[in-house]
């Protein structure tokens, strides 16, 4: 296990992309899932590297990322 | 785990904002929550919207609310501050309601210097509307009402409100800032918290101008709409403290 855990609640994501582009660690993704609003909401796909850092949080215009320290 | 970052509870909990992907709106109401909380006056909170996309923080926030109507916020801050002193009262205005129809309001209000707060979403855009050309709006920049672009010698030139306010005598703290990254998301919130701080001291008439995106209207998508951010707004409204006359 890594130093962070962040958890996406899926229906506030609109798939805009600024976490991934942010993230420092590529944690994130694109997922292949659909929310309610028919948006592909963000997944973590490289969970072992996050650092906590909680910049996908802050970015995230829709507050779709909690953050949590191991 | 330690839950480190999460949503701020000034959001209703059940709610998902009406903005379009990437909208910045949502970041700074986010902000704004997160400020009230860590500064304890959430109870006494007042956001003053203006009329534009704006509106759509009313059913979405948990925190008291008043519509006023297109451009005359201030005036209602004006008001609303003499009828309850002891309210932190901000507006929320975009560059159409502020700068535009709203200007003489906006401009008064600052003259006189009340002890409000004005939070001023420029995207360059009536963003509500359907991309109409607002006062922001960049030389060059298309708009429905522009389709070739703005012209400065038909359009007139970008009003740039924080330095136009600056000329004044009486406002306390301008500040341009924008959310296009994480380190500048930081310095808006922290420019936020120096807004409110100053109301709750009593300081007088502060304003903090951040410059967001419409992807939608931009005609862009979110990504894209960084890059515009970075590349075209920020040469033209570039970010900083503009005035401060408390230190
Ligand atoms: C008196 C009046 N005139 C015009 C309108 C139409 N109107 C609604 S929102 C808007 C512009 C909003 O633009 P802006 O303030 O930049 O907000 P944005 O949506 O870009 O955040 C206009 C012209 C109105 N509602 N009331
Ligand atoms: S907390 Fe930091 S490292 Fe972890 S996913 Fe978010 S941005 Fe990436
Ligand atoms: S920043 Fe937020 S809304 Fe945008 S893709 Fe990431 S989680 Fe989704
Ligand atoms: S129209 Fe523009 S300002 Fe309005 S919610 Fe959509 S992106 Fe934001
Ligand atoms: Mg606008």
């Amino acid at each position: 296990m890594g130093k962070g855990t962040i958890k996406v609640v899926a229906d506030r994501c609109k798939s805009c992309g600024y976490c991934i582009k942010f993230c420092p660690k590529g944690v994130l993704a694109i997922g292949k899932n659909v929310n309610a609003k028919g948006y592909e909401y963000v997944e973590p796909v490289n969970m072992d590297d996050c650092i906590a850092c909680a910049i996908c949080g802050r970015i995230c215009p829709d507050g779709a990322i909690e953050v949590y320290k191991n | 785990m330690e839950l480190i970052y999460s949503r701020t509870k000034t959001i209703q909990e059940d709610k998902v904002s009406g903005f379009c992907p990437g909208c910045m709106h949502s970041t700074v109401i986010k902000l704004i929550g997160e400020v009230i909380e860590e500064l304890d006056v959430v109870d006494k909170s007042v956001l003053i919207t203006g009329i534009g996309c704006c509106g759509l923080h009313m059913d979405y926030i948990a925190y008291d609310t008043i519509t006023a109507p297109h451009g005359r916020a201030c005036a209602v801050a004006t008001g609303m501050k003499k009828a309850s002193p002891d309210s932190l009262i901000f507006t929320y205005q975009g560059d159409g309601d502020f700068a535009s129809i709203g200007l003489a309001e906006s401009v008064s209000a600052a003259n006189r210097g009340g002890n409000f707060t004005v939070i001023f979403i420029n995207n360059g855009i009536y963003g509500m509307t359907g991309g109409q050309m607002a006062p922001t709006t960049l030389l060059g920049m298309k708009a429905s009402t522009a389709p070739k672009g703005r012209i400065a010698e038909e359009h007139g030139y970008p009003m740039h409100m924080s330095e136009i306010l600056d000329k004044l005598t009486a406002p306390a703290y301008i500040e341009r800032t924008s959310c296009n990254n994480p380190q500048n998301v930081m310095k808006t919130k922290k420019a936020i918290t120096k807004a409110f701080k100053n109301q709750l001291e009593g300081k007088g008439f502060s304003m903090v101008e951040i410059v967001t995106s419409c992807p939608t209207n931009w005609g862009l998508d979110p990504m894209k709409s960084l890059e515009f951010i970075e590349e075209k707004m920020l040469p033209e409204y570039p970010l900083g403290v503009i005035r401060d006359t408390i230190g």
